[in-house]
C-alpha cells in the first residue's frame, strides 16, 4: 500500500494524490492530511536552517497502527507525503529518500511547463507514470 | 516476368515482387532475357510510356525536364499504384490507380522523407476503410480538376510526380518495409522550414532557446485546451529546461500540428520527433532511405486520417504547382520563393530537389500572409476561398473533424477573416501588378539552373525574409472582429504579387548588375514596411476593441458576484 500527495504553501491544498490500492482510499487521504500537521510543525520547528538540503527529508512522521508516514517538503514549502505499508519492510530509509527525490524532480519538471500554473492540480501524464511506477516497484 | 519475379508463387506483388519485375521489364526493354540474374547488370530504368495511366500523362511533360531520373518515377509511380492496390486489396476492395499517387503526399524535398511519406502515404491510404474509397474518389475527382480549382485535389498526381521524380532512384531498392510505414509523426522538410521560420520569428537565433513564457504564448494562439498544450509541452520538452530549442520546438509544433488535424497525442514523444533525431535530420537532409521501423502509432480513425492525408497531400501538391504549371501566372511568387529556399535547403545536387523544396518554401510563405496565423482553421478557410490551391505546412482541414472545437474555430475564422480583411482598407493598393506569365517563365527557367539560383536566391532570402517576418506578424493576434471575407481574397493577391514582384523580378535576371538587385530589394523592403506599418495599425485598432470587450466583461462578473453575495444565504448568528 501506498500513498503519496503532494501539497502546495500555503493553505495546503492538494495538488496531487495517488494511491495504490484504491480501495480504502479515504483513510488514506485523512492520514494524509493530518499528518500536514506534522509537517508544518517540523518545519517550523527547523527555524532558519530550512535550506539545507538534508532538511528537505523529513523522514518518518509518525508511525500509526499498520503503516508508517514519511514527510518531504521542499525549499518552496510544497510537502510531499507518503504513506507506506508497515508490513513493506523491505522499503528502506534510503529507498524512500529516493522516491522523493524522483518525486521532486518530476515536480520541477512539472513546474518546467509553461502551461503549468503553479496551484494547480497536477494532471501531467509523464507525472502519472512517474508515479505508477514507482508505486509498481514497492508494492 | 510474373513468374520470374516470384509474384505467382506468392500470389500477390509484394514489394519485392515487385521491384524485381521492375528490374525484369527493364532488361526486357534493353534486350537481356528474362531471367533472375538479368537485374543484376546495370540496367536503364523501365519505361512505362505505353501505360495509359493519367499520372503517366502529367508526367509526360516535366519527365522531360528532368532527364533519366523520371524513367524511374514512373517505375516507382507504377509501384505506388500496384503496391497500393495490392495492398488496397486486402484492405479495401475499390482503390483506384490513381489514389495512391496522391497519397504519397507532402514534401519531396530530401530523400529521406520522400519514402517516409510515400510510405505512410500510402499506410495511410491503406488504413483508409471506411473513407478509403470516397477519398480516392475525391482525389481522382480532383486530378481531373484544372490548376484553377481551390483546393489541393488538382495537384495530388503533380504534386506525387515531382514528389516521385525527386524519389526516384532511391525508392528502386526494395527496402521498402520502412516506407510503409504509417508515420504522422515524422517532420516532412517543408513543414520544418516552417517551424524554422516560426522559431525565427520568436528568436531570431537558431541556436538558443524559446523561453517557456514566450512558448506558451505561441502556443496558446493554435486554440488547443491547456491540458493538451501542457502535454505536448511534457512531449517535447526532452531536457525538462523550461525552454525549448530548435528541434523540440519543431517536436512540439509538429505535435500540436498533428493535434489539430485529429491524431491523439501520444503518450512518449515518437522517435522521430526526438531532439537527436531533428538534430541529425536538419543537419543531414540527405539521406538513405532505408529508415526506421514505423513504431506504433496507431492512427485514429479514417476521418482524422483522410484530413491528415489531405492536408500531408495539400502540400505535396504545393510543389507541383510550381513545377507543373510554371505557365500559370497563379504560382509566380512561389517560385522566386522557391530560389530563396534553394538556399535553404542544403541538397546540392538535385536541381529538381531545390526547385521543389523551393516551391514548398515558397508555398509556405505565400500561404501564411494569407493563413494569418498558424492556426489550422483560419488556414483551411483561406483555402475555402479558393485563392490557392495549395495548403501551408500546418495541415489545414477541409472539416472541422472536432465538433467541439467548431465554435472556435468558427469564431477563428471569422476573427482571421477580419484580420485579413482589416488590412486591406489602409493600405491603397500601390502594389505592381501582377508580374506578367513572361517572367514566372523566366523564373522558372531561373530556377532550373541551380548556379545562377544562388544570386537571385540571396536577394530573394533577404525579401523573403523580410516578407516572412512583415506576415508572421499579423498571424500572432487572432482577431475577433467580425467582417466580410471577400477582401481577403484581394489582399493575398496583393500580397503575393508584391512578393513576387519583388522575388521573381531578381530572379528573372540574374545577370542584372547587383544594384539593380538591391534596388528592388529596397522596394520589397519599403512595401514589408508599409504592410508592417498597416498590420500595426490594424492590431492596435483590435487591441483597443478588445481591451474593451474585457472591461465590459470584468463590469459583468463584478455585477454577478454581487449578486451572488446577495443571494448567498446570511449565515452568520
Amino acid at each position: 500500500v501506498l500513498v503519496s500527495l503532494i501539497c502546495s504553501p500555503p493553505q495546503n491544498y492538494p495538488l496531487y494524490i495517488r494511491s495504490v490500492p484504491t480501495e480504502n482510499e479515504l483513510k488514506f487521504h485523512y492520514t494524509v492530511h493530518t499528518s500536514l500537521d506534522v509537517v508544518d510543525e517540523k518545519i517550523s520547528a527547523m527555524g532558519k536552517a530550512l535550506v539545507d538540503q538534508r532538511e528537505l527529508y523529513l523522514g518518518l512522521l509518525y508511525p500509526t497502527e499498520d503503516y508508517k508516514v514519511y514527510g518531504y517538503v521542499t525549499n518552496s514549502k510544497v510537502k510531499f507525503v507518503m504513506v507506506v505499508d508497515s508490513s513493506n519492510t523491505a522499503l528502506r530509509d534510503n529507498e524512500i529518500r529516493s522516491m522523493f527525490r524522483k518525486l521532486h524532480n518530476s515536480y520541477t519538471d512539472i513546474m518546467c511547463n509553461p502551461f503549468y500554473n503553479p496551484g494547480d492540480r497536477i494532471h501531467s501524464r509523464a507525472f502519472d507514470n512517474m508515479v505508477n511506477s514507482m508505486m509498481m516497484q514497492v508494492c | 516476368i510474373t513468374e520470374v519475379c516470384g509474384a505467382k508463387r506468392v500470389g500477390y506483388f509484394g514489394p519485392a515482387q515487385f521491384y524485381i519485375a521492375l528490374k525484369l521489364i527493364a532488361a526486357a526493354q534493353s534486350g537481356f532475357p528474362v531471367r533472375i540474374e538479368s537485374i543484376k547488370n546495370e540496367l536503364p530504368l523501365p519505361r512505362f510510356m505505353a501505360l495509359k495511366n493519367d499520372s503517366e500523362v502529367r508526367y509526360g511533360t516535366p519527365a522531360e525536364l528532368h532527364g533519366v531520373k523520371f524513367q524511374v518515377p514512373h517505375a516507382t509511380l507504377e509501384k505506388n499504384s500496384y503496391k497500393r492496390t495490392d495492398e488496397g486489396e486486402k484492405q479495401e476492395p475499390k482503390s483506384p490507380p490513381m489514389s495512391p499517387i496522391c497519397s504519397p503526399p507532402a514534401s519531396p524535398s530530401t530523400y529521406q522523407r520522400i519514402p517516409l511519406s510515400y510510405g505512410y502515404g500510402k499506410s495511410r491510404s491503406g488504413l483508409e476503410q471506411q473513407h478509403g474509397a470516397p477519398y480516392e474518389i475525391r482525389h481522382s475527382t480532383h486530378q481531373q480538376d484544372g490548376p484553377s480549382s481551390g483546393n489541393y485535389g488538382a495537384k495530388p498526381a503533380l504534386s506525387c510526380s515531382t514528389l516521385n521524380r525527386s524519389l526516384s532512384a532511391e525508392r528502386e531498392q526494395p527496402d521498402s518495409s520502412a516506407h510503409y510505414s504509417d508515420d504522422p509523426w515524422r517532420i516532412t522538410e517543408e513543414q520544418r522550414d516552417y517551424y524554422i521560420n516560426q522559431f525565427r520569428s520568436l528568436q531570431p537565433d537558431l541556436n538558443s532557446f524559446i523561453s517557456g513564457s514566450v512558448a506558451k504564448n505561441f502556443f496558446t494562439k493554435s486554440k488547443l485546451p491547456i491540458p493538451e498544450l501542457s502535454h505536448i509541452w511534457e512531449l517535447s520538452d526532452v531536457d525538462c529546461d523550461g525552454a525549448l530549442t530548435l528541434p523540440e520546438f519543431c517536436a512540439a509544433f509538429h505535435l500540436v500540428v498533428a493535434r489539430k488535424n485529429g491524431y491523439q497525442l501520444p503518450e512518449t514523444l515518437p522517435e522521430t520527433l526526438l531532439p537527436e533525431y531533428l538534430q541529425a535530420a536538419s543537419l543531414k537532409p540527405m539521406r538513405d532511405c532505408a529508415l526506421f521501423d514505423s513504431y506504433s502509432e496507431s492512427l485514429p480513425g479514417g476521418q482524422p486520417t483522410r484530413d491528415f492525408s489531405r492536408t500531408e497531400k495539400a502540400s505535396a501538391e504545393e510543389v507541383p504547382d510550381n513545377s507543373a504549371l510554371l505557365q500559370d501566372g497563379k504560382k509566380e511568387d512561389k517560385q522566386a520563393l522557391k530560389v530563396s529556399t534553394a538556399l535553404k535547403m542544403i541538397p546540392k545536387e538535385f536541381q529538381h530537389l531545390t526547385v521543389k523544396t523551393a516551391a514548398q518554401e515558397s508555398n509556405a510563405l505565400k500561404a501564411r500572409p494569407r493563413s494569418r496565423s498558424y492556426s489550422s482553421t483560419s488556414i483551411e478557410d483561406a483555402m475555402k476561398k479558393g485563392e490557392e490551391p495549395p495548403t501551408p505546412p500546418p495541415r489545414p482541414q477541409k472539416s472541422h473533424s472536432r465538433a467541439s472545437s467548431l465554435d472556435l474555430n468558427k469564431i477563428f475564422q471569422q476573427n482571421t477573416q477580419a484580420v485579413r480583411s482589416g488590412w486591406l482598407p489602409p493600405p491603397p493598393p500601390a502594389l505592381p501588378p501582377r508580374p506578367s506569365v513572361s517572367q514566372t517563365e523566366q523564373v522558372s527557367e531561373v530556377e532550373l539552373h541551380p548556379q545562377m539560383n544562388r544570386p537571385p536566391s540571396q536577394a530573394e532570402e533577404n525579401s523573403s525574409a523580410k516578407k516572412e517576418v512583415v506576415l508572421a506578424q499579423p498571424p500572432s493576434k487572432p482577431a475577433r472582429r467580425k467582417l466580410r471575407t471577400e477582401t481577403q481574397g484581394l489582399e493575398t493577391p496583393e500580397l503575393s504579387p508584391t512578393i513576387n514582384v519583388t522575388s521573381s523580378l531578381p530572379a528573372v535576371k540574374p545577370h542584372l548588375p547587383v544594384q539593380k538587385q538591391s534596388t528592388k530589394q529596397k522596394r520589397a523592403i519599403q512595401t514589408a514596411i508599409r504592410k508592417n506599418k498597416e498590420a500595426n495599425a490594424v492590431l492596435a485598432r483590435l487591441n483597443s476593441e478588445l481591451q474593451q470587450q474585457l472591461k465590459e466583461v470584468h463590469k459583468e462578473r463584478i455585477a454577478l458576484e454581487t449578486q451572488l453575495e446577495q443571494l448567498r444565504p446570511v449565515t452568520v448568528l
